[in-house]
């Protein structure tokens, strides 16, 4: 029976381990935290449908109670070589490479190292971690998950803004891609603040609403019909701290041609997804990195779960930014190319 | 009179900490629809008092919407003088988020009258 290992305990790998050991394959799991689960555990609620984002983490986290699967916790995997790179001469049956995993060796190797936020102190003119009421969207979720949204001295805020593409979308980043969920995920979090905060006056500020996905032009609707969130056109270029722990914004309304300026108790920023730093590492040991990190597919039409490595796939935000959903489709795509391997 | 080649400019910043609020407040309470707008200018581009004056009326209810009304009265700039929309209703066919542009400038020259007065 062929060996088979899976990189990264997110949706993708947790959905392909899943499925390939309820049709009976052993499968190793490896996940360099102390829990699976990966980034849904920070998550409150999940965009279109504002379902409970820990239930749907315990569904996830049952799927692994399975014989099969052997679930490697606070395993970091720092080697990820096939034999023809490694120069061991180890061939299986079949003639395709082995794998050399840490210092284990299988057939077959899913990975699925997801991202990593971008890291909002890179963009210093917009003033995280020097002002008080700068916070990021993986912030703003944990304080909308507690039910606890404050600004900077303790109290409620009069005023959220959010500012869109943050590490996307961006030269100055080096990222020019859209990252695809933070233009959902503001309107998400600003009907969320609203839902606590009523009178709290609450602002999006974008460059463009990418409102691509079943139900999201809609959900961008009920925000400004029944939460009278306010949507302004403009990037804002820098940030600047008031005596009183606010923010001081500065940006163009550009449907009006003119620049706007405005304070507000918390600006949070939308940041986007990068590749993680083992996505990189891996990625580019087995010679399969791509553009800004990302592993690199087969080919984005028929071969997406299949890397030009034989033997080795890939599933997830590793690749590219990625929705929850579409990692556990693509974790179940990439379990039924190994299967149709074996 | 200025004998002197300068004057005192003034800020052109929209400062939203000082917009006065309650102006969109009613203006979106007497048309709901108007939440809906995304700005797309649909409105403007159909305009027929557009197509040959300088009006444009998105300009114009963006800059309602600001709480920058002492451009549109009592001396209007040109390009948003509300004076010069006919009420022809064709921006309300057109506009795909189903805003009632119409009722929206009738209602922003009654607020506007109202506030003079
Ligand atoms: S999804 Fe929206 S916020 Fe995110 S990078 Fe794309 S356009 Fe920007
Ligand atoms: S056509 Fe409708 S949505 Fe577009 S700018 Fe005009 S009022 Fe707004
Ligand atoms: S109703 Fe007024 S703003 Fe609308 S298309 Fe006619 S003239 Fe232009």
């Amino acid at each position: 029976m062929k060996q088979i290992a899976i990189l990264g305990a997110g949706p993708a790998g947790i959905e392909a381990a899943s499925l390939l050991a309820s049709l009976g394959h052993p499968v190793t799991l490896y996940e360099k935290e102390s829990e699976p689960l990966g980034n849904i555990t920070d998550k409150a609620f999940l965009f279109p449908n504002f379902a409970d984002a820990q239930e749907v983490a315990v569904t996830m986290r049952a799927k692994l109670d399975n014989p099969n699967i052997t679930l490697r916790c606070n395993t970091e995997v720092t080697q990820l070589l096939p034999s023809y790179i490694a120069g061991f001469q180890e061939e299986n049956l079949t003639g395709t490479p082995v794998w050399k995993v840490n210092d284990e060796l299988y057939d077959i190797v899913l990975l699925a190292t997801g991202y990593t936020p971008f890291d909002a102190h890179r963009k210093e003119e917009l003033g995280y971690g020097i002002y008080p009421g700068v916070h990021t969207s993986l912030e703003m979720e944990k304080m909308i998950r507690e039910k606890r949204i404050i600004n900077s001295v303790g109290d409620s805020p009069k005023r959220i803004v959010f500012l869109q593409c943050v590490g996307s979308r961006d030269e100055k980043s080096g990222n020019h891609y859209c990252s695809k969920l933070c233009c959902v995920t503001a309107v998400k979090q600003a009907i969320e603040a609203k839902k606590q905060l009523p009178y709290c006056e609450v602002y999006v500020f974008y460059m463009d609403l990418r409102m691509w996905g079943q139900g999201f032009e809609e959900m961008y609707r009920t925000a400004q019909q029944d939460y009278g969130v306010n949507f302004i056109r403009g990037r804002i270029s820098e940030a600047g701290g008031t005596f009183d722990g606010r923010v001081q914004i500065k940006a163009e309304d550009t449907l009006l041609g003119r620049p706007m300026k405005m304070t507000s108790d918390l600006l949070v920023l939308m940041v986007g997804m990068e590749a993680s730093k083992g996505t990189r590492e891996l990625a580019t040991q087995c010679r399969i990195c791509g553009e800004y990190g990302f592993a690199q597919s087969k080919d984005p039409h028929l071969h997406d779960c299949q890397s030009d490595a034989p033997g080795l796939y890939v599933a997830g935000a590793c690749k590219r930014p990625m929705t929850l959903s579409d990692s556990i489709n693509d974790g179940r795509s990439a379990a039924y190319e190994i299967l149709t391997s074996l | 009179m200025n004998r002197f080649g300068f004057q005192i400019s003034t800020a052109r910043s929209i400062d939203l900490d000082r917009a006065d609020a309650k102006l969109r407040q009613r203006l979106l309470e007497a048309v709901p629809s108007y939440r809906y707008c995304i700005g797309c200018g649909g409105c403007t581009a159909t305009c027929s008092a557009g197509a040959f004056t300088d009006f444009n009326i998105r300009k114009t209810h963006f800059l309602f919407s600001r709480g920058e009304v002492d451009k549109l009265s009592p001396t209007p700039m040109p390009d948003v003088d509300l004076n010069k929309c006919m009420l022809c209703g064709k921006c309300t066919l057109v506009c795909p988020r189903g805003v009632n542009t119409r009722g929206l400038i009738m209602q922003m020259r009654q607020l506007l009258v109202n506030k003079q007065s």
